[in-house]
């Protein structure tokens, strides 16, 4: 069977793909914030699982207006680097995993998530600066990968309950996968920031660190935060956050910590990275 | 509107998208959406008020706020940061720069705030608690 070994959490700062894209990652102002990763990309490399579900927001790039799907789910054979008015990321094209993805988007709907799917679909900073982010520049990324995009940009986002009881939801599903493949699941976004109005610039050191550590031991009771606390405490965009808690439904429920990185700013914003165990995988 | 959509304009300097911004605010994030295309970029750039007359639905006081790069004014307006972030990079300007722009600070103020580790949430709670 399949199975969901671990999940990792990061931020997923435009800047810092054009960072990386532009070879500057050692300049004082981002080193510190690519040095939080080197544990990760090194073991990352060791690691390489067969597909990532990878979860992020979409920022106005695949979802105009006109369409605002509260979950969907990428079920394409690859997804290309949208262009964000930059022109696209110089990143590879990212490969799907179609047969893993038609089996969730069953298992999903079936379970009473009514999931969008996704065929044609360009991904944006939310999905391929995490890639760049743990797996560096190479010509062609390692793993295969199901995006799964969540809206935080119109209100009302999904709850973090909801979000929370998706995660386990497809930890079943995958579960119920006959092909032997080792997934990670990947939650992005946050930590605490605000792009927007008077207020910009927000960040809140000690309600993040206090999240990380109700996401690691306590998610069930972190689930029940309300969205207003979120945009309160971590900033208008820190409702991002929302989307971790589906990758720490999905490790069951009890996960060790194997890395843990905060740091600002990047940008705008906190920088939060977690890589986390499932309980259930064998060491 | 409810109560959970009022509950937060109690937070000081925040405007969430709802979704009755978002339909005020349709022809304006859908003119920012038309900037990921290059020839739409070039042709913006040319000349912006015939851009914006000839190709867009949107009030003559959005296009006044686009012209005047007024993003406070264009959320206001029921813009939305992310449809907006095609109009400061079609003008080449990084989040951090454009953002800065509606906090009253100059940008290397704005940079040197969040270097010494952002906007401390001391203040910018609650407008009823002044917290
Ligand atoms: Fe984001």
């Amino acid at each position: 069977m399949a199975r969901i070994t671990h999940g990792l959490t990061t931020s997923h700062i435009p800047a810092v793909g054009a960072t990386i894209d532009q070879g500057r990652t050692q300049e004082p102002y981002w080193k510190p914030l690519f040095d939080g990763y080197e544990w990760t990309k090194a073991w990352a490399r060791e690691n390489v699982p067969d597909v990532v579900i990878l979860v992020y927001n979409d920022h106005a790039s695949a979802f105009t207006p006109a369409l605002v799907p509260t979950f969907a789910l990428g079920c394409a054979d690859e997804f290309p680097p949208a262009d964000e008015g930059y022109g696209p990321r110089p990143v590879p094209v990212v490969p799907g995993r179609p047969d893993l993805a038609a089996h969730l988007a069953e298992g999903l709907i079936l379970d009473e998530f009514d999931l969008t799917l996704m065929y044609d679909m360009p991904v944006d900073h939310g999905l391929t600066v995490p890639l760049s982010l743990i797996y560096g520049q190479p010509q062609a990324w390692p793993t295969t990968v199901i995006p799964l995009a969540v809206n935080v940009v119109q209100y009302p986002p999904p709850t973090g309950h909801r979000c929370f009881m998706l995660g386990q939801a497809i930890r079943r599903s995958v579960e119920r996968f006959d092909e032997n493949l080792n997934v990670h699941i990947w939650g992005t976004g946050g930590m605490s920031h605000q792009l927007q109005g008077p207020r910009a610039g927000f960040i809140n050191q000690p309600w993040d660190h206090a999240f990380m550590d109700r996401l690691l031991k306590d998610p069930a009771e972190l689930a029940r935060m309300k969205h207003l606390e979120y945009v309160r405490e971590a900033g208008a965009e820190g409702i991002e956050l929302v989307m971790w808690l589906i990758m720490r439904g999905a490790l069951g429920p009890e996960a060790e910590e194997l890395h843990r990185f905060y740091h600002v700013p990047g940008s705008n914003t906190a920088v939060g990275h977690m890589v986390l165990r499932s309980a259930e995988t064998p060491a | 509107m409810t109560s959970y959509t009022v509950e937060f304009d109690d937070i000081p300097g925040t405007r969430v998208f709802t979704a009755s911004r978002a339909k005020s605010g349709y022809a304006l994030n859908q003119f920012c959406m038309s900037l990921m295309k290059e020839a739409n970029r070039e042709r913006f750039k040319a000349d912006e008020r015939a851009y914006l007359d000839e190709t867009t639905r949107m009030s003559q006081e959005q296009k006044q706020a686009v012209l005047d790069r007024d993003y406070n004014k264009m959320i206001d307006l029921g813009g939305q940061i992310y449809f907006l972030a095609k109009i400061f990079a079609t003008d080449g300007l990084s989040y951090l720069q454009a953002v800065s722009t509606m906090t009253g600070m100059p940008v290397e103020e704005y940079q040197q705030m969040m270097i010494s580790g952002g906007r401390s949430p001391e203040g910018w709670r609650s407008i009823k608690d002044g917290d």
